[in-house]
């Protein structure tokens, strides 16, 4: 009936495999995650003794080359770096495991497949800034991952990895201490945002604080506060298994290390694939997940999840699948959510669907997230529909433009970006819906088109 | 007096110390309250404002924040079809067509029996495995409309079995 105990792992053999190498290997047991290795990276860190180690940690993350896997690709080593050493406030970790970005679905397998991997990530970075206490936040549609979550937690307390004492290094008094506390969330994709994120974990609506102060001085709680993305967490350990230096190799230049690409949509093996950093995108497209199905041509392609702007099959040649070649080319790589478009799909459609999630999900605190996404949307609907003028693709685009940049959190550009490029590279396609012209493609507008 | 059971109850005792501050289990309190008595009714709200210690009014202001929370009643099988972007490019409105016409409900519907209701949703994270569904928390993935009615009656059946009735 369709139903599936879990989601179906692919392989390639491009494929390198770190953050995905213990996929499917029944890691999400303790002890299995232990006879794969598990748990030694951070038994490496704790060895330099707790003068050095948190300078020690800090210096390889920065050689590793690893960047933030949420989105916006900020150095991990460096973004640690800035949690200030004294603090009278207790330090946080924060793991964001609200994983909503639209295309995007790799922490699902992470927290599926490789639960320790995350704990072992979080007591590292805890060890790097001076934190006792990291926080594992999972969205709330994720409550069968969360028990898996929980369950690893609870076998990491009994066997010493967590508590007052971690790895028994020394006792009580002298042991080093760590807790890690999951939380649920309850369905909102602003509380993705860092801030909101923290607000949430207070007991409050998921609404973004202003910056500065940055998390890093002032954070959850008040206190100086680390936050990563759950994969950017799950790859802490690799770095410290093959080596900073190492795990920079792999990739390109100042990206450092693999990515879990989430590849959906129109192609024949849509999967999660764990690649290189800076590997070509028409590759990922047609040889690693087997090119556009049913003979089709590729259209449009959205690289790194729905916030992204759209690029073109002409766009995506020689594009390397970095955080700087795809800023490059006017995009971003964002939550590696590359979703596959074919020439059979109708561009305002697919740029209505992305507007109205936006809308449904601006948090309403300010007003040109809250008014442009409500009035994009409309407009976009009404275009869609048939009933669209000439200058309201010129309104959407002057819309979308006035919304960038001048928002309190990126909700408001992650909206607006998108809808820009949809304007700009498929303005042939918006006037094919003026005058009444029936939507060439879509069926679903039959209705509206009276 | 509690309006949860014994386990619950005892679940959210321990689940109000976890944290620095007592406020952090609010959002976790109002859903895990809400799977156990299917909506936040205003005796929910008020049980949970008490444990907390803040506002009903407090209360209300937050769970209105979340989209899996709800002040009415869903169905003993909330149906939830997502039909973003990926979802969409792999047939999700056709999926939710089905739905619809199988449970006779639109969205936010509620079949007379009680037994299902129905969501259009955003993203629920299974992108690469589209169309994908959740029916309570459970998954279903690649889905095609074909596969609706062994799904519906997979649900009807466990709900034979376990014999508790609908919440609505």
């Amino acid at each position: 009936m369709g139903r599936r105990p879990m989601p179906r792992l692919v392989s390639h053999p491009d494929e390198v495999k770190l953050v995905s190498k213990r996929f499917g290997q029944g890691a999400a047991n303790i002890d299995r995650y232990i006879e794969l290795g598990g748990y030694e990276s951070v038994k490496k860190c704790l060895a330099q003794g707790p003068e050095l180690c948190p300078a020690w940690i800090i210096d390889e993350m920065k050689a590793s080359g690893l960047r933030g896997r949420g989105g916006a690709g900020f150095p991990t080593g460096l973004k640690w770096s800035f949690v200030p050493k004294q603090s009278a406030k207790p330090k946080y970790v924060l793991v964001n495991g609200d994983e909503s970005e639209p295309g995007t679905c790799k922490d699902h397998l992470i927290f599926l497949h490789d639960p320790h991997a995350v704990i072992e990530g979080t007591i590292i970075a805890g060890l790097a800034i001076g934190a006792k206490v990291g926080f594992i936040y999972l969205r709330g549609e994720y409550r069968y991952l969360l028990e898996i979550m929980d369950k690893a937690v609870a076998d990491a307390y009994a066997k010493g990895f967590l508590g007052k004492n971690i790895f028994g290094a020394g006792n009580e008094t002298t042991g080093t201490e760590f807790q890690i506390i999951t939380q649920t969330g309850a369905g909102a994709y602003e509380v993705g945002e860092e801030s909101a994120l923290m607000e949430s974990l207070e007991g409050k609506r998921g609404i973004p604080r202003i910056k500065p102060p940055f998390p890093a001085v002032v954070g959850l709680y008040g206190g100086p506060t680390v936050i990563n993305n759950a994969e950017t967490i799950a790859t802490v350990p690799h770095v410290f298994d093959i080596g900073g230096a190492a795990f920079a190799a792999i990739g390109s230049p100042r990206n450092g290390g693999t990515r879990l690409f989430s590849i959906s949509g129109h192609v024949q093996r849509p999967g999660v694939y764990e690649l290189p950093m800076g590997y070509n995108l028409k590759k990922m497209i047609y040889d690693v997940a087997g090119g556009i199905r049913g003979g089709r041509k590729l259209k449009a392609v959205v690289p790194g999840g729905s916030s992204t702007p759209v690029l073109l099959p002409e766009e995506i040649e020689n594009l390397g699948m970095d955080f700087d070649q795809v800023g490059k080319a006017g995009s971003m790589l964002g939550s590696g959510g590359v979703v596959v478009i074919d020439d059979q799909t109708c561009i305002v459609e697919f740029a209505l669907r992305t507007i109205s999630f936006y809308q449904h999900e601006s948090c309403g605190w300010c007003i040109p997230c809250r008014e442009g996404t409500d009035w994009l949307k409309k407009s976009l609907t009404r275009f869609h529909a048939g009933f669209g003028v000439a200058k309201d693709i010129d309104n959407i685009q002057y819309l979308a433009e006035n919304m960038m940049g001048r928002t309190f959190c990126p909700l408001g550009d992650a909206a607006a970006m998108p809808t820009i490029a949809f304007v700009k590279k498929f303005r042939r396609e918006f006037e094919d819906h003026l005058n009444g012209n029936p939507c060439p493609f879509a069926k679903h507008v039959e209705l509206a088109v009276i | 007096m509690t309006l949860f059971s014994p386990k619950l109850a005892a679940q959210f005792d321990a689940l109000v110390e976890k944290y620095p501050l007592r406020r952090s289990a609010l959002v976790p309190m109002l859903l895990y309250a809400q799977d156990e008595i299917g909506y936040l009714s205003d005796a929910v709200i008020a049980e949970v404002a008490e444990r907390i210690g803040v506002t009903e009014l407090e209360v209300r202001n937050v769970a209105s924040y979340y989209s899996m929370l709800r002040f009415k009643p869903a169905g003993k099988y909330n149906v939830q079809v997502c039909t973003n972007i990926s979802c969409m490019l792999r047939g999700a409105y056709d999926l939710y067509e089905r739905f619809q016409e199988e449970l006779g409900i639109g969205h936010k519907g509620i079949t007379p029996d009680g037994l299902f209701s129905l969501e259009e949703v955003e993203c629920i994270g299974a992108c690469c495995w589209g169309p994908a569904i959740q029916i309570n928390y459970d998954f279903h993935d690649e889905l095609a409309p074909d596969h609706v009615p062994g799904i519906l009656a997979g649900y009807r059946g466990r709900s034979v079995a376990d014999g508790k009735a609908p919440h609505a």
